[in-house]
């Protein structure tokens, strides 16, 4: 074998170990996440878990986020989207990974307006308004609290709830969890136990639709 | 003399090891990155700016072979060794806490693999960088005769 031959031949090795190990890397966590859904389906719904949808829906659709991701709030209307094209079959569940430093803050700002019954309308208000207040640039969480009036809080009963322990430890317990199930990024999406192993809108769309069909056969 | 098709000299595998380890190296360090998905600390970036370039000056070096590569080689290979090296006394606690320079982003002792109880990221890093050190010193004895 001349030395060109040899080292192409061993490059073409390298390169296909690479990919033939991020397959199986794939295959197995996908693997390891299904059978965690079936023994252990608590790691992925908590009872302090918000949801969205009814109860009797047959597919989970789990998504760890944090309220400072930019990701995430432009994930936010599309798994809404995706709801409403499957009325009565998802149920959204929302899970925290606040990995971007101070994000925990807003977590429990959310956390105490569920408090007030205000949840949604506050995450709405947090994420549309998540560029004034998150950016990459310039965070100032401070900003914050001038929208929160649009979601009809009590700004200082918010105030004090949001010390309120039991939603540190709420916190502590999502973040344990999101470590379990190897959450490193946010949005991190699970269909029924099964993660969306390719980021991106439509792998999120076919994976909710490929559990849909298989949850409702006859529909 | 043909450099393409000449004969398998001491000189040429060793740079074509040299290679290797680079290459082996940096596909590791994108599987850990991209595919498990771990971020790298900022040490471990440093680490990955000296190794990088190395896959290229090796390619480059083998066609046709050139003798003095550890020139151009030997200083990033050293500058990654250290910084390896450092990063795993961090890692053993040696280096104490208060002085370590990753107060940001992704801690610099975050353990993300263990294997065997002692087999860190960090710690094939060193590995890496160490074997490259080795034969490159190998190569300035050979053709410094």
């Amino acid at each position: 074998m001349t030395k060109k031959n040899l080292v192409l031949t061993v490059s073409a090795v390298l390169i296909l170990s690479f990919f033939l190990g991020t397959y199986a890397y794939k295959q197995h966590r996908v693997k390891t996440l299904d059978f965690m859904a079936k023994e252990n389906a608590s790691t992925f719904v908590r009872e302090h878990s918000k949801s969205l949808g009814p109860d009797e829906a047959k597919v989970y659709l789990v998504e760890f986020m944090d309220p400072a991701c930019e990701t995430c709030a432009a994930f936010f209307p599309f798994t809404k989207q995706l709801m409403a094209a499957h009325p009565g079959k998802i149920k959204l569940v929302l899970r925290y990974a606040p990995f971007h430093p101070g994000a925990d803050q807003f977590v429990k700002i959310l956390e105490a307006a569920g408090k007030q019954g205000k949840y949604w309308e506050t995450l709405q208000v947090m994420l549309a308004s998540q560029e004034y207040w998150a950016s990459h640039h310039q965070p100032q969480p401070e900003q914050l609290w001038q929208f929160l009036p649009q979601a009809g809080l009590d700004l200082d009963r918010l105030r004090s709830d949001m010390n309120d322990p039991a939603i540190a430890r709420l916190i502590e317990q999502d973040m344990a969890d999101a470590k379990t199930l190897q959450v490193q990024k946010t949005p991190g999406f699970f269909v029924n136990g099964k993660p969306l192993v390719s980021f991106g809108y439509e792998q999120l769309q076919q994976l909710v639709e490929s559990e849909v069909r298989a949850a409702y056969p006859n529909q | 003399m043909n450099s393409a098709s000449g004969p398998y000299n001491t000189t040429w595998t060793i740079v074509f090891l040299c290679w290797l380890v680079a290459s082996v190296s940096a596909l590791g360090s994108l599987f850990f990155s991209e595919v498990m998905g771990f971020s790298p600390c900022l040490l471990c970036w440093y680490q990955r700016i000296f190794l990088l370039p190395l896959v290229f000056v090796f390619s480059a070096a083998l066609f046709p072979l050139d003798e003095k590569v550890s020139r151009y080689a030997l200083p990033l290979v050293l500058a990654g060794w250290l910084t390896a090296g450092y990063h795993n006394l961090l890692v053993w606690g040696i280096v104490p806490d208060s002085i370590r320079p990753c107060s940001q982003g992704v801690s610099c002792t975050e353990k993300y693999i263990d294997l065997f109880g002692f087999v860190t990221i960090p710690l094939l890093s060193w590995l890496a960088f160490s074997a490259l050190v080795g034969l490159l010193l190998a190569l300035k004895r050979r053709t410094s005769k």
